[in-house]
Formats: structure tokens, sequence, C-alpha cells
């Protein structure tokens, strides 16, 4: 597929669960083999779960272990490519035009069209500033499901080929093959154009065990026995029916919470009385509260 | 091994997930770059390369187990993730800790008839896995309970539901958790609903489904040793979420059906307000296009356009909520509701042979999954005996509240019109039709039933716009996007 040198980030898949754990961020299985396999097929990665999981912590800590720079898109309704790839500095173009005039130079027109449609005059946006950078970068292109299907054809070429074609330049390879996320909330369906060209990853609500540890490493001074039984309400309140289910970073925020409270265990009442940060809708609260309690909703 | 991999791609196309060349290629390129003995990097590996959503999760799972069914016959790594890596000590440990369970009530019991040991061993055993969350003894316990109240016999084409349900039934895990509960209350002190309590309920009830798993796959597993991956393949095929067809769906696919309509109902939203937003350019715009003109020395370089706002439609739901077709009008419901933004008005009516308006139980709900559950409760839709009788709740409804129906609704019926040979009133909906902008009836029957027996859709549909066949998710969905 492309002849550049290809560099091996990892070893195996277990190696990736332990770097990853070394810049604390807690893997399972599947984001060990997905991250392993990605680095190897030289394919990105669709992330795809609810919101707060740390789908783009993912990105975040992988470009921290391998030590790459991260090149970040944020995606919303609108982008295009002027923002997405590349722009015309036409600014620059019309000065350029200026001061040949001023000098006098009588160039003809083809001269100076080579001239003013050259990297100089280039505005290089997220996408080709990570296929042209020359140290290593993790490309992270956020909440993907936010452009409008036609935009997201934009990003097919780059994906499949790590290519840009540029009418006025002819096509720039990739000087080495970036690590590419791609995050959705899954608010729409992807093109299929798209779905294939990655491989998927999905990323839900941790096991109570692996939440747990979460919690530890991410609230220093947290007592063993809080951060279990932080992670077990979690799970219950998780089955309820709720409109909105608390994420793990809402998670965190609670036993930080609990954690500046001085809390070393946990009763009913304290839980009660925080609730509002793991969850935030009212009626969730009320639910929640009644259930783990046992009292009546509205009391 | 790629033989393996051609099978199972088409087992899951066969189950209805579109897997591509392409996908098929990356899967076959990512076996080769890992260890093919660990089962776990290998599932991964598949499901990343394979499955490009979370609702085809399901189905991978399932035709996972068949295709590459754990053949080593231990049965504790089918369970799901959670089971360690070096599970072989535990193994061992496992089978000491049985061996010794077994030992201690040998005294009491004599050998059971399937298997090597008694009920109360086994059932001593049962709660210990319990307690402890022990991987490895819970399955010696699927695999004891198996041979022992499955009753398997070999060569029936099945797909073990059955035998799951003869298994759990004698294991009786709902009675392990309650003694586990009152174990834990009489230690513990804690009073009744209490929060430790419940912590613990739920901890109890996540290792319950663990041991379903367990027996689960370890059916499984006998039965492939038994019929072979493909045969087994196709006896336990599910239909994924959208295309379960919502008459005849048993509560677990309505479970799969009620979770499958949240995000369903979000994508629709976001994708039916793009396209009111986007979808149309209006006529030229004279006077903004002259102002603009203006700062270009009056050559109108920018031509501006008026933007349409065409006017949200009225929805009136007219529901049939009698059993035979009580979930689909609750899923219908569900669905419009979930998108009443995109709609200046909805009004929701139920009915079984009376009719009641239910609009104020959707208004006054915050979810409408609440207000679809107290549609049960609340409305008062029975006038005589609670069979279907369309005719009379058609003109109750023509009575009550045929003035309000305007130029600008739109009416859907929803229901199977099996009318129990009472009247068909059909004048009623032909008056409908004249003052409403469009009459829709979405009948969850096939279209090959409709006019059979008792059903006189035909009656009706001489005065409807349509007529539309919704039996699964995915034809609702496409339905209620084209009204919008």
């Amino acid at each position: 597929m492309t002849n550049e040198e290809k560099t091996v980030r990892f070893e195996s898949p277990d190696e990736v669960a332990r770097r990853l754990d070394e810049v604390d961020y807690l893997s399972d299985d599947s984001i060990a083999a997905t991250v392993f396999l990605a680095d190897r097929l030289s394919k990105p990665i669709l992330v795809e779960g609810p919101a707060g999981t740390g789908k783009t912590q993912l990105a975040k800590s992988v470009a921290e272990l391998t030590g790459a720079r991260l090149i970040r898109l944020q995606c919303y309704e609108g982008l295009d490519e002027s923002k997405a790839l590349y722009e015309w500095n036409y600014r620059k173009q019309l000065l350029r035009i200026q001061a040949g005039q001023a000098a006098g130079d009588a160039k003809g027109w083809d001269e100076v069209e080579e001239d003013i449609f050259d990297e100089d005059f280039l505005l290089t946006r997220p996408l080709l500033e990570a296929i042209r950078a020359e140290d290593p970068v993790v490309l992270l292109i956020d909440e993907v499901d936010r452009v409008e299907l036609e935009t997201e054809a934009l990003m097919l070429e780059i994906l499949s080929e790590y290519q840009v074609s540029i009418p006025e330049l002819g096509t720039v390879k990739a000087k080495q093959i970036p690590l590419v996320f791609l995050t959705s909330n899954n608010t729409r369906e992807l093109s299929e154009a798209l779905k294939r060209r990655c491989l998927f990853l999905h990323v839900g609500y941790p096991e109570v065990d692996r939440e747990r540890l979460i919690v530890e490493r991410r609230v220093p001074g947290i007592s063993g026995e809080l951060a279990d039984q932080v992670a077990r309400i979690v799970r219950s309140i998780r089955s309820m029916e709720l409109r909105k289910a608390p994420s793990v970073s809402e998670t965190i925020d609670w036993a930080r919470t609990l954690v500046v409270l001085g809390k070393e265990t946990i009763d009913e009442q304290d839980a009660a009385a925080t609730l509002h940060i793991l969850l935030k809708y009212q009626s969730d609260i009320e639910r929640a509260r009644a259930q783990l309690l046992g009292t009546k909703p509205g009391t | 091994m790629l033989g393996v991999l051609n099978d199972f791609i088409g087992e899951l196309r066969r189950a209805g997930i579109p897997v591509s060349m392409t996908e098929h290629v990356d899967a076959a390129e990512a076996i080769g770059e890992i260890d093919l003995l660990d089962r776990r990097t290998f599932k991964s590996a598949l499901r990343a390369t394979l499955i490009k959503s979370e609702d085809h999760t399901g189905a991978f799972e399932t035709a996972f187990e068949v295709y590459f069914a754990d053949r080593r016959g231990s049965g504790d790594e089918l369970d799901g993730d959670d089971t360690e890596p070096g599970d072989d000590d535990d193994e061992a440990e496992g089978e000491g800790r049985a061996a010794s369970l077994r030992g201690s009530g040998r005294a009491g019991g004599a050998g059971g008839q399937g298997g090597s040991m008694s009920a109360e061993q086994l059932a001593n055993m049962l709660e210990a896995a319990m307690r402890d969350n022990d991987a490895a003894l819970r399955g010696t316990v699927a695999k004891e309970a198996v041979s022992r109240f499955a009753g398997m016999e070999p060569g029936r084409p099945v797909g073990g539901t059955y035998y799951l349900y003869r298994t759990l039934r004698n294991l009786d895990l709902e009675g392990v958790v309650e003694r586990l509960m009152e174990e834990r209350a009489a230690q513990s002190g804690s009073k009744p609903g209490s929060l430790d309590e419940r912590l613990w309920r739920d901890e109890l009830g996540v290792r319950m489904e663990g041991m379903k798993r367990a027996v689960e796959a370890e059916i499984r597993r006998r039965l492939v040793e038994d019929r072979g991956a493909e045969a087994l393949a196709r006896s336990v095929r599910k239909p994924l979420p959208e295309d379960i067809d919502v008459m005849h769906a048993t509560r677990d696919e309505l479970n799969a059906l009620e979770r499958a309509l949240h995000p369903l109902s979000r994508k629709l939203a976001v994708r039916l307000t793009r396209k009111r937003r986007h979808g149309r350019k209006g006529p030229l715009d004279f006077r903004q296009t002259v102002r603009r003109s203006l700062s270009t020395g009056g050559v109108p370089i920018d031509p501006r356009y008026r933007h349409p706002r065409p006017a949200k439609p009225e929805i009136v739901v007219i529901a049939d909520v009698s059993g035979s077709v009580a979930s689909f009008a609750r899923f219908t419901l569900h669905l419009v509701y979930a998108i009443a933004s995109q709609f200046s008005k909805v009004r929701a009516f139920v009915f079984i042979d009376g009719i009641d308006e239910v609009t104020r139980l959707f208004e006054t709900a915050d979810d409408p999954a609440d207000a679809v559950h107290r549609i049960n409760t609340e409305a008062n839709v029975v006038w005589v005996d609670g069979h279907s009788d369309y005719g009379h709740a058609f003109s109750e409804f023509h009575g009550r509240f045929a003035e309000e129906i305007n130029s600008r609704t739109s009416v859907l019926i929803l229901g199977d019109a099996r009318n129990n040979y009472h009247a068909s009133e059909s004048w009623v909906i032909a008056d409908l039709q004249a003052r409403a902008r469009h009459v829709y009836w979405l009948n969850p029957e096939p279209s090959s039933y409709w006019g059979s027996g008792d059903s006189i859709v035909g009656e009706y549909a001489v005065h409807c716009d349509r007529v539309v066949e919704v039996r699964t998710l995915r034809q609702l969905e496409q339905f209620v996007g084209e009204l919008a």
C-alpha cells in the first residue's frame, strides 16, 4: 500500500496495555488489541461510545506514550475543507503579485502562477498538517458524527491512503503513517465508506473492577474501600432507567468530591447529598435517591 | 484458519450484519498479526475489523461462541472478558476446591443420577461460587449442572433454549440469591432497604448473570460438539434488534427493542433537524439582494434567497392498544413523541373498544417511556368487553374530536384492523380523510395476512392515503422519517 519505512510501535497487545497503564490509562482487552492492530495494519480507529468514557483521552494517552505530537481536529456542523484540510493564503498571494508589480519585474503569468501556488502560500489545517509532519504524530478527529455526511468524504482519502490531493500542487503523501483516532457519540449513522476504512472500537462503561481501578488511579488519596463503594454505587445507578447514566468522568468527579469532604466510607446520607454530581437531571436524581435509599420519590 | 474465518463471515452475513470484502481482507490480515492462541485478543481482532456498529455486537458474540467454541472443555473462559489471564492456576485451584467440597458433602448424599456428585454438593458449590465470585468454580458448576439437569439428546436440531431453561430451573438461582441476601443481612445486620443491601443485591444479580452465561456456554459447547458449528448457528441465529418482528417478539426481544429505540429516535431527530435546516432553498429575495449589492457598487454579486419555513405538520395518532398489537402501539407512540419537536403538535388517542385521549400523559411525563407505561393503567379504553371494536372506537372519536382535525393534520392509525366481526364504520375514515391533510394506516401484520379472517383493513384502506406494513423498527423509522 505504501512504500514508507514502516515502524512498529508495539510488539504485542499486552505491551499496549502495559504502556497505557504507565500513562494512567487503564485499558481492557479490546482497547489494547485494537490499538495494536491499528498500528500493525495502518488503519484508523473509530472509537464510539457514550460521552465521558475516555474516548478522547485514549488518543491523548496513546500520543503521550508514543512520544508523538497530538494534532486535533474538532468537528462541528459546517466544517469544510478550508478548515479541515488546507487553504490558500490569498492575502499573501495578493501581496506577492503587488510586490512583483511594484518591483517592476515583468514576469509572465505562468511564472507568477507557479510562484503563488507554492507551499509558501499554503495554510495547512489539521488533516494536512498530520500528513506533512516530519515528527511522529497522532491525529485525533473528534466527534466526527457532527459533520455533515458530505464533509465525511473529505477525510476518506486521508484515512485510507494517508495522502491529500491538492489540485495546484499534486498529491502530498504522508512521510510517516500517523495513528489516527476518530471519535463519535453516535448521534447519527456514519457512512459505510468511512466505517469500512476504520477499525471499530466501542468503549462502554467499564466493569466494576476496572472502574474501581480507574477511580483509584485518577483520584489521589482515596481509600480502597471508598473507591470500591463508589464503583459499586455507580454500577447500581447505571442499571436504573435514567435519562443520562453517569459517565466515568462524572464518577471521578464524585469520588474527588467525597475525598475533599474527607470521607473514608460512604453512607446513605452522603450518597444522597452528593448525587447531583453524578446525575444532571432532577428527575434522575430523585429516582436514584428513591431506589438507593428505598424512600418514595419526591420526599 | 482462513476457511473457518470464511464460514464465520458467512454466518455474520446471514445474521444480517453487512460485512464487506475489504473488512474480510482486514480480518484475515489482522489474525496474521496476532497470537492465535490468545482467545480474547483473537476475538477483539475479529470484532474490531468486522463489526462496525454496537448494535451488531450481540449477533457477533453468538456467532463467535459457536464458530470458535472453546474446545478445551473448561468452559470458564467462555463467560466474557472478566476472566484473568493465567486462569490455568485458578482452574486447578477451582478443581481443588470442588474436590474438597465434594469430599465434605459425600457423607450426606449418594451419587446423583447424571453427574458424579449429589444434588446437595452441587447446591453447596453453586452457593460458594456465587458467594466468592469464583470463575473456575463457576465453570465446574456449569458443567456438572448441565450434565445433570439439561437432559441433552444428541442429534436434536435445537438451539439449546430448552436445555438452558431446564438447567436453570433446577439450579434455582433466584433462591440462591435470596439465601445469600439473608446470610449477608444476618452477618452485617443491615436493614432492609438500605444502601448496602441494594448494592449487594446488584452484585449478586451480576454474578447470577455470569452463572447463566456459563451454563449457556457449556450447553452451546456440547451442542457444537454434537452437531457442528454451522448447523448450530442456524438454530441460534437471532434477528438484529431493528429487524425483530414487533408483534411476535419475546420478552427479551422487547427489551432489546426498547434499548434500540432510544438511540434510534435521537438519530432520527438529528437527521430531521438537519434536513429541515438545509433541505430547501427558497426563491430570490430581491430586496436583500439589492441591499447587498450596494457594497459592490450596485452589481448583485451575492444573490440572497428567502429561507422558506415549511410548516411543521400536526400529528394525531390513533392507536389500537389491545393485547395483540399493544407493544407495536407503544413503540410507535414512543418514537413519535421522542421526535415531537419535529411536529407543531402531537395528540395521541388509544382505543380497544372505547377511545381515550392520552396526550396529557405525554405532556406531563419527562420521558416518553414513562408515559407509555402509564397508558396501560390510566387510559380508559374499555367500553363493553375489552375486545377490539374499531367501528365503535372510530365513531366515538368522530363524535368527540372530529372538529379538531383540519387541513394541517396528518392522522396516523395504528392497528391490525382485526375487528372481531363488528361493524367497520369506515365512513369515519372517509370523513377524516376529507378533513385532514393525510390519513395513514400502519399495520403491524405482514401484508399477506391483510384481509384474512376478521381483518378488515381493506375496507378502511380505500379511504387512506397509504396503508403501510410496519413490522420492524427499521420500517417504522423509515415511515416516521418520511412523515416529518
